[in-house]
């Protein structure tokens, strides 16, 4: 048997083959510490945890396309591959991939966050409430100092000055910032506003976190003004957001959104002045027409029409009148005349004024000699008078 | 008339002003209550142009429970 003897550069060279090629690609999770970035652009650091570190490096051609930078306290997901650095005799990971663990671990919360408030029903559209159409004071949940008031108070003034701004200060990041924000919102509310705007501008995934916590959630929920959430930039959706009754993609769109345009509201009135004097012009212009109508009526024109026409059928009805009653007068004389007429042709007393008599016996009519004798006692009508007398012969 | 007006919000003047339009367009008003409408509407419509025209924006900032005082800009750190 014989003793094989390395020398130290050999025994090195051989484990880091062995550790270069076992240990290839390996992901582990761990927080930075020690960082130190060096004038070549290397970056040197340790990666630990609760038991144990690693010596870590990573080199400036990886750094440059690194998303992260390492950052002291960091954690992390890191890729890399063991090797051994032969002149200290450590070994240690270069490190060619690195992603923030927070990121993950704050995504997985928000994820739990966003299906518990969900199903507690916290998102319900049904409880959202409509924004004032024009909103006179508006409380700014944010902070003073940020760039969301600026913007908010900039686009709010160009487009709706009448608006009163009040700005609920409140630190948006850091230790506290989740009560201070809960605590403005319900104050707030409490004070009576239009319209409440909460949120801030711009910032990573941690900077927003205080707008993704349950308090803040709740608070937006309880609160019964009118809320727009308006954090960070587009593409960042809060809880709050979710929660809010409006979501505005940024403070500026939420100052626009909560505003009614000047310019179209002075469009409006001139609007309304116009119709309002044609309206009244249009009425003006219809009476003046009634009136000369009413102006140009026959009896306006020439008034004693109406009475020499009245005249006209008095005179005619009076000739009527007369007409008709000598007509009937007329009509009666003359059957009159003709009854008196038939009747005096019949009289005897005519035949006997043209010097006939009639001659009786006793009450009997005597129109025959036979009826007679010599002896009787007759009686003879005149047209003046009568004669008795004794037959003769 | 301008008393009443000062408690009015520019939405109330906005509402007024509407129902005004209305009467109006429907000519059923006689010819001087339309006349005292029109009157009105006038009045709101320039109460309302004054407003837009002379609007300053008030910020204030919330210091209390509910005290206000001029909001000034801190300056970003």
């Amino acid at each position: 048997m014989s003793l094989e003897i390395y020398t130290v550069t050999q025994l090195q060279t051989e484990v880091r083959t062995l550790l270069e090629n076992g240990y290839r690609h390996v992901w582990l999770e761990a927080e930075i510490s020690g960082h130190r970035r060096y004038p070549s652009g290397h970056h040197y650091l340790t990666l630990k945890d609760d038991g144990a570190q690693l010596n870590a490096v990573i080199w400036r051609s990886t750094a440059d396309r690194l998303s992260v930078q390492p950052e002291n306290g960091l954690a992390v997901r890191a890729r890399g591959t063991l090797t051994i650095y032969p002149p200290r005799g450590s070994y240690q990971i270069m490190i060619d991939r690195l992603e923030p663990l927070g990121v993950g671990a704050l995504q997985q919360q928000f994820e739990k966050m966003r299906r518990q408030l969900e199903e507690e029903g916290l998102f319900d559209p049904g409880h959202k409430q409509p924004l004032p159409a024009l909103p006179r004071r508006i409380a700014l949940v944010t902070s003073p100092a940020g760039a969301a008031v600026r913007d908010i108070i900039r686009v709010a003034g160009r487009r709706w000055p009448l608006t009163q701004l009040v700005v609920v200060p409140v630190r948006v990041q850091g230790d506290g910032a989740r009560e201070e924000i809960a605590d403005a919102i319900a104050r707030a509310d409490r004070l009576g506003f239009d319209l409440m705007i909460v949120g801030r501008g711009g910032g990573s995934l941690e900077d927003l976190w205080a707008f993704n916590e349950e308090i803040v959630a709740r608070a937006i929920h309880a609160a019964e003004t009118p809320i727009v959430s308006a954090v960070g930039h587009e593409v960042d959706v809060t809880i709050a957001d979710l929660v809010a009754d409006v979501r505005a993609a940024t403070p500026s769109a939420a100052a626009e959104l909560v505003t009614p345009d000047r310019d179209e509201q002075l469009a409006w009135l001139r609007d309304r002045e116009r119709r309002m004097a044609r309206a009244l012009a249009a009425q003006a212009r219809e009476l003046r027409l009634r009136l000369d109508r009413i102006a140009s009526a026959r009896s306006f024109r020439r008034p004693l029409d109406v009475v020499h026409e009245a005249e006209r059928r008095l005179d005619e009805l009076a000739g009527r009148m007369g007409r008709a009653a000598r007509e009937r007068v007329q009509a009666q004389r003359l059957g009159l005349e003709a009854v008196s007429g038939r009747l005096e042709a019949l009289s005897p007393l005519k035949v006997l004024a043209r010097g006939f008599s009639v001659t009786w016996k006793n009450e009997t009519l005597v129109r025959s000699v036979k009826q007679v004798r010599p002896g009787d006692r007759l009686r003879t009508t005149l047209p003046d008078g009568e004669i008795e007398s004794t037959m003769d012969s | 008339m301008p008393a009443k007006k000062k408690n009015q919000t520019f939405e109330d003047h906005l509402g007024q002003l509407e129902e005004i339009v209305d009467d109006l367009e429907s000519g059923e008003l006689a010819l001087d209550a339309a006349l005292a409408r029109y009157g009105e509407g006038v009045e709101r419509l320039k109460h309302c142009y004054e407003l837009l025209q002379k609007a300053e924006q008030q910020v204030t900032k919330l210091v209390g429970e509910s005290e206000e005082e001029p909001f000034e800009e801190e300056s970003s750190a």
